[in-house]
């Protein structure tokens, strides 16, 4: 079993090594060839964790660990290569190889086009073995190197058509911006290490768990550090606004990356160290209060949005401010469950989103579109599928995650960030809806000039599979993280979290009906905020202003370098006195012996005179 | 006798316009002859300090500078023949390679 682990991030890993290196080798692979071993080496990695699955079968209750390897040994510091493997791994290990199996199959078709066909397989090779690292690694220097691997992939697929300069930009910005949250993290796992002396997380855990108090504040500290890294790798406030531009990447890649894995990564750095974060209950109350406000911000700021990818990565972003408020809340396994069911229907939206932009000829704004069920069938279907979904409405995948996240919440007694989240799912039901009926019902404006290829449909249909039916919790999650049982279910309650959306849909239709979706505004007022949701409520405005500029205005202060300039100065000294000195060197004889003269008398005079 | 303070006072006039000569000559035969002066100053002052002492160790110090000059002048002036063909001058400041 222990080599079964291993083969999984290696498989990925050797690929895109192969990939990267054979043209520097002078080795030219056929395209084909590039295709089934980028999309085989995930397969394979998939059809590994599927053997896992078969050989766990039956076990709830499991926690295997493997060291391979020895990293780093100096005095009382060691660091393995080490994997750990328990239910909540598991699940992340099986989203990440599935669902990234599934986005490679349809790349295949998406990409087809591309010239860099190759270099496009070998970033995304490298992606999930860097994620598949980062869900397996038993220890916090490990995870960090997973973290740091993926947010480098995510980069360099952002920006990968860089021959556009925004392209590059937004690749920068979201490096740059998820930098600034895993420096708060490297500087929590230094504390950990302070405090701990490990950085294995089990055994850290342990000794947090029996040897601090609760709400003792360092490991307060500890857990807003690691917050602050969650928080930028998960695009919650007040780092959100990378994410929206990430969309600048390859569709399939806002799919695996931005939506279905890497950005979870956050949800599943706290889950894992869920027990460090119940012994401090304000880093959780942190937790909870970022997930509430970043998810209603960004709901709302999907409400107005016009390219169909900038309204579903703002959806991603409320999405996991709802698993950033069940996390909150304590309710480790609902949030590790809404992710799941959220990695299934976002990957299935932003794959029909990326068939329907393969068909229209890259267009991306909804306003362009519309009429379109017809046309595309199939697309449309995939599209019902995940808005649905996503809207939680009844009987989907989405509805029962987020059902358990809006329980726990009344149990826990936060009305408040219940409250919150209810009228979240209002927002997010009407914009999936308005999405919808914009794109795919009413007149037709475009003619769609082909159809998605055949690799991209069977992902399309998977997915739709599992977003429909993908909404059973795993077993192991419940267990793992000891929740309390199927408690007593308000009826009155739960009818009322299922009208909630069906009434968001039902008013959809009818501002649909009457055509005020993209309608101009009546009034300055209203024009004013939609201008400011549109900007995803001036983030980007108030960091340009706030953050971007001072800065810039001290770098030009200290331009000339003032450190610097002792350095030039003592430059400047010695050159002057070397100028002055090779007067001296004229090279003339005459001179030499008049100044061997002057000399000896000089000397002469004062021996006597002494 | 003579008064050994003139032939001191004698010797040091001797080799100070040896020096000058070095000095301020440019003409390399001129600076060649300076340095003859300047070594028959040394040797005068060998020879009447040996008569002032009653010894003839200054006598025998006198020939080894009388040979010594010999020699330097032969070697010298075989150079400045040789130099003199090469570069059909010699001034000093001329014949300067180094640059300062």
């Amino acid at each position: 079993m222990s080599t079964l682990i291993l083969l999984i991030p290696l498989l990925p890993l050797f690929s895109a090594t192969f990939l990267v290196l054979a043209p520097a080798f002078n080795l030219t692979i056929p395209k084909p060839w590039v295709a089934r071993m980028g999309v085989g080496a995930v397969g394979a990695a998939a059809v590994c964790v599927a053997i896992l699955h078969i050989q766990l079968k039956g076990q709830t209750n499991y926690a295997l660990q493997f060291t391979y390897a020895n990293w780093i040994n100096v005095h009382s510091f060691t660091i393995n290569f080490g994997f750990y493997l328990d239910a909540l791994s598991l699940v992340m290990v099986s989203i990440i190889t599935g669902v990234g199996f599934l986005i490679h199959l349809y790349s295949a078709g998406f990409m087809d086009e591309d010239k860099d066909y190759q270099r496009y397989f070998a970033y995304l090779n490298a992606f999930v073995a860097a994620m598949l690292v980062l869900v397996l690694a038993d220890n916090l220097l490990l995870l960090y190197l997973g973290w740091e691997s993926v947010g480098l992939c995510s980069y360099l697929l952002i920006g990968f058509w860089h021959h556009e300069i925004n392209n590059t930009l937004a690749a920068n910005k979201a490096f740059i911006m998820t930098r600034i949250g895993d420096t708060g993290m490297a500087l929590g796992l230094f504390l950990i290490f302070y405090l701990f002396g490990t950085l294995d997380i089990q055994a850290m855990q342990l000794q947090a768990q029996s040897q601090w108090q609760t709400g003792d504040s360092m490991i307060t500290l500890c857990c807003l550090l690691l917050l602050a890294g969650a928080v930028g790798k998960s695009g919650q406030l007040p780092l959100q606004s990378w994410l929206p531009d990430a969309m600048a990447g390859p569709t399939p890649v806002s799919a695996l990356i931005h939506a279905a894995t890497m950005v979870t990564a956050g949800v599943y750095l706290i889950a894992r160290c869920h027990n460090l974060f119940e012994l401090s209950p304000l880093a959780m109350e942190c937790v909870a209060y970022i997930g509430a406000i970043t998810l209603f911000i960004a709901a709302t700021a999907a409400l107005v949005q016009q390219d169909v990818k900038r309204i579903l990565a703002y959806s991603t972003i409320s999405q996991i401010g709802y698993m950033f408020l069940a996390l909150g809340a304590g309710a480790w396994s609902a949030a590790v469950f809404h992710l799941m069911t959220h990695a299934f229907f976002k990957a299935l939206l932003f794959l029909s989103a990326g068939a329907l932009i393969f068909s229209l000829h890259h267009e991306h704004n909804i306003f362009r579109m519309g009429g379109l069920a017809k046309k595309l069938p199939m697309v449309c279907v995939s599209f019902l599928i995940g808005c649905s979904a996503l809207a939680a409405l009844p009987l989907l995948s989405g509805f029962f995650s987020k059902e358990l996240i809006l329980n726990r919440l009344l149990e826990q007694e936060m009305y408040s960030l219940w409250l919150i989240a209810l009228i979240g799912a209002f927002v997010t039901a009407f914009y999936s809806f308005r999405l919808f009926f914009v794109v795919f019902l009413g007149k037709a404006t475009q003619e769609p000039d082909r159809n998605p290829l055949k690799v991209m449909v069977f992902p399309l249909l998977v997915l739709g599979l599992l977003a429909i039916f993908g909404g059973i919790q795993p077993k192991g999650l419940a267990v793992l993280f000891s929740s309390a049982s199927e408690e007593h279910h308000n009826l009155a309650i739960i009818l009322f979290t299922i009208a909630v959306p069906l009434c968001a849909v039902a008013y959809a239709w009818r501002v649909y009906k009457e055509g005020e979706f993209g309608s101009p505004l009546p009034n300055p007022e209203a024009k004013k905020i939609h201008r400011f949701l549109f900007s995803g409520w001036g983030f980007d405005a108030f960091y340009q202003k706030r953050v971007i500029s001072p800065f810039i205005a001290v770098t030009k202060l200290n331009q000339n370098d003032i450190i610097d300039s002792l350095y030039i100065g003592l430059i400047n000294i010695s050159a002057k006195l070397h100028r002055f000195c090779s007067q001296f060197q004229s090279g003339q004889l005459r001179w030499y012996n008049n100044s061997l003269v002057i000399f000896a008398i000089v000397a002469m005079t004062w021996v006597i005179i002494k | 006798m003579i008064d050994p303070d003139y032939i001191v006072f004698f010797s040091l006039a001797l080799f100070s316009i040896g020096v000058y000569g070095v000095l301020v000559r440019r003409n390399l035969v001129f600076m060649l002859i300076s340095i003859e002066i300047m070594l028959n100053a040394v040797a005068v002052i060998f020879v009447a300090a040996s008569s002032y002492h009653g010894t003839s160790d200054g006598q025998i110090m006198y020939l080894l500078i009388l040979t010594l000059a010999a020699s330097e002048v032969a070697i010298g002036l075989s150079l400045l023949i040789h130099m003199y063909r090469r570069r059909h001058t010699l001034d000093v400041d001329q014949l300067s390679n180094m640059r300062g």
